[in-house]
């Protein structure tokens, strides 16, 4: 399992069109996707349980990477999340 | 009758009332297995169509109004939502066009019980996907249409995305909705297409028929109802000095301030809270050269904590879009009494106990607002500035402070940024004339004109008796003004200005000629300083 965690620059926190952005780029990997605010957490595949979450801007995320391949989902939201969530 | 204004320019048309959708249960409970089986196949296929439908109306659509759609996509497949559906045809034995509407139901209560308006405004998203799915599944027809002709202004209890989406948006004038925000997917829909909107005006809605003649202001929220001649009249030129101006903005505000002979001018707002950043952005301002901070401190019983100060100060970094932000510290005096710092009432309060003045004198009160903003400025890229320096000893004594919240902080393990400008707003006479020995010791100067006129001239502001004495263009400020500004240049520190001067038209080729580079003014003046900038 691999973990990572950023920082939701965006001041909206995280929106419906970032957040759909992350459950498409998540299917593209054979991983489970799991992201984690504080205790609150939500599979990466379901746009209403990421909405759920409530993420603001400035707040932290974990996810958590498990599966074959998961080095490489990892590197892609560390790429998804330089580019995205700054100011939406 | 007043709403919220979400997406400015004014409209005038028709009024169109798209009324809101019913829909029963059937009540139909199935016999078998076989008739859910049945069932969900329905639901699937339904699913699959509405996707294939939503797709086609991508392709059509620009990006950014494709994102909106694709929202859409992914909720239609998504697991949480597909559990509900399923649940509810094979529990329930209820058909898919009845599981739909109850699950639809289900997740627009737990949006709209949410705290944060953002998330209140997805129940519109999910309404959008429940009644794509129930159309469908009950036979109704598709999407909405528009009566003939032209001029419409949309009337609704709320509207969902693909309604303002699928309306044909060159017969659509405006929408005026009852419910809903400024981040309703609605309300982005018509700021991307220009078109103007109102929404939240409550129940006073109701009383618009269908044919009223509507105007609607999309920045003061002001809808009236079957107005006068004369009134339309008047909006009409409002409408005609709206679109003009922003042709003006559009074709601006992406230029760069660069002069004919190629030297690049920056041109910043003068804000006072993170609401007023995207106006400024808007407007094309590249960062802010002046935060107030005195909105923080007023209207309440005690001193904002450093966290509150965080967050405030947090919030407009995340909105800058990584443009530099110049925080002032607090800058208040006996004109500005706050009712918990007990400031005693003084015959002369613009030359008494008053901004860095108090702070150093306050140390627990600067401390914590040094401390708030060496926090924040991890969020973007921001410069600390001092008012009201008199000399290099109160310029030493506010530096001494910060490095006192750094180490505060340090000790704490409170994350902060290193590396944080701090520099000098110039504004009284004394610290002009010994801006030498201050850019030893400042990383910027910013001229505040607006004291230094009045201390140079001996000339109360605000005294009407006397406004005539009130004169930026004294040959004594501008001496000053280009003294400050070549001192700057001499010790390789940078050189704006934030006071009124910044944003004169009729100053900016004369401040430009002095060698001034950074201007900071009022968001709106920036496209006309501008204007003047790349004809120099």
């Amino acid at each position: 399992m691999i973990t990572r965690e950023y920082l939701i620059l965006a001041p909206e926190g995280m929106h419906a069109r970032p957040a759909t952005a992350m459950v498409k780029l998540a299917k593209q990997f054979q991983v489970t996707v799991l992201l984690k605010k504080g205790e609150k957490k939500a599979k990466l595949n379901s746009l209403l349980s990421i909405l759920s979450l409530g993420i603001k801007g400035g707040e932290g995320v974990a996810l958590e990477f498990e599966g074959t391949g998961e080095a490489a989902a990892a590197e892609a939201f560390d790429t998804f999340f330089a580019n995205n969530l700054k100011d939406w | 009758m007043t709403g919220i204004g979400v997406s400015s320019g004014i409209a005038i048309g028709r009024a169109y009332w798209l009324r809101q959708r019913t829909a029963r249960i059937s009540g139909i409970l199935l016999a078998d297995a076989a008739a859910v089986q049945s069932e969900t196949g329905k639901y699937q296929r339904a699913v699959a169509a509405a996707i294939a439908g939503l797709e086609k109306l991508m392709a059509m659509e620009k990006e950014e109004e494709a994102a909106i759609l694709e929202v859409q996509v992914q909720l239609l497949q998504d697991p949480a939502w597909e559990e509900e559906v399923y649940r509810r045809i094979g529990e329930l034995r209820i058909p898919a066009r009845d599981a739909v509407l109850l699950a639809m139901e289900h997740f627009v209560e737990v949006f709209e019980k949410m705290e944060d308006d953002y998330l209140r405004a997805r129940a519109a998203d999910v309404k959008d996907m429940g009644w794509r799915l129930f159309q469908r599944l009950a036979g109704l027809p598709v999407g909405r249409q528009l009566p003939a002709g032209e001029g419409w202004i949309v009337v609704a209890e709320d509207l969902t995305p693909s309604d303002t989406l699928g309306l044909d948006a060159g017969r659509v004038e405006g929408f005026v909705t009852q419910t809903g925000g400024k981040t309703s997917h609605a309300a982005i829909v018509a700021r991307l297409r220009g078109i103007p909107a109102v929404t939240g005006v409550g129940e006073g809605l109701a009383a618009i028929a269908d044919g009223d003649e509507l105007v609607l202001d999309g920045e003061s929220g002001v809808v009236l109802v079957n107005p006068s001649a004369a009134v339309i009249g008047e909006y009409r030129q409002k409408r005609e000095d709206f679109l003009r101006r922003r042709q003006q903005l559009r074709a601006l505000k992406d230029r760069e301030a660069v002069t004919t002979d190629g030297v690049r001018v920056h041109l910043q707002a003068n804000i006072a809270s993170a609401e007023d950043m995207e106006q400024a952005l808007a407007f094309g301002a590249e960062g802010v050269g002046l935060l107030r901070t005195e909105l923080l401190f007023m209207h309440r019983d005690r001193l904002p904590t450093e966290e509150e100060q965080f967050i405030f100060y947090k919030n407009v970094l995340l909105r800058s879009g990584g443009h530099p932000v110049t925080i002032r510290t607090l800058d208040i005096g006996g004109d500005k009494p706050l009712p918990y710092l007990d400031l005693p009432k003084e015959e002369n309060p613009f030359l008494g106990y008053r901004a860095i003045r108090i702070c150093l004198d306050q140390k627990e009160l600067f401390l914590t607002q040094l401390r708030a903003i060496l926090r924040a400025a991890l969020f973007g890229p921001c410069r600390i500035m001092f008012p009201m320096i008199g000399s290099v000893e109160e310029l030493l004594a506010a530096k001494a402070a910060v490095a006192e919240a750094r180490r505060m902080l340090t000790a704490g393990g409170i994350a902060f940024a290193a590396e944080v400008p701090v520099g000098v707003m110039i504004e009284i006479p004394s610290a002009a004339l010994t801006a030498d020995l201050l850019a030893k010791e400042a990383d910027f100067f910013s001229i505040g004109t607006n004291d230094l006129c009045q201390y140079t001239l001996a000339v109360d502001r605000m005294n009407e008796k006397i406004a005539a004495l009130y004169d930026p263009f004294h040959p004594a400020v501008l001496k000053l003004i280009k003294m400050v500004i070549e001192e700057g240049q001499r010790a390789g520190i940078p050189v704006g200005m934030c006071g009124e001067l910044a944003g004169d038209v009729t100053a900016t080729q004369l401040l430009y000629r002095m060698g001034l580079r950074e201007f900071s003014m009022v968001a709106p003046a920036i496209p006309e300083v501008k204007n003047v900038i790349i004809r120099l």
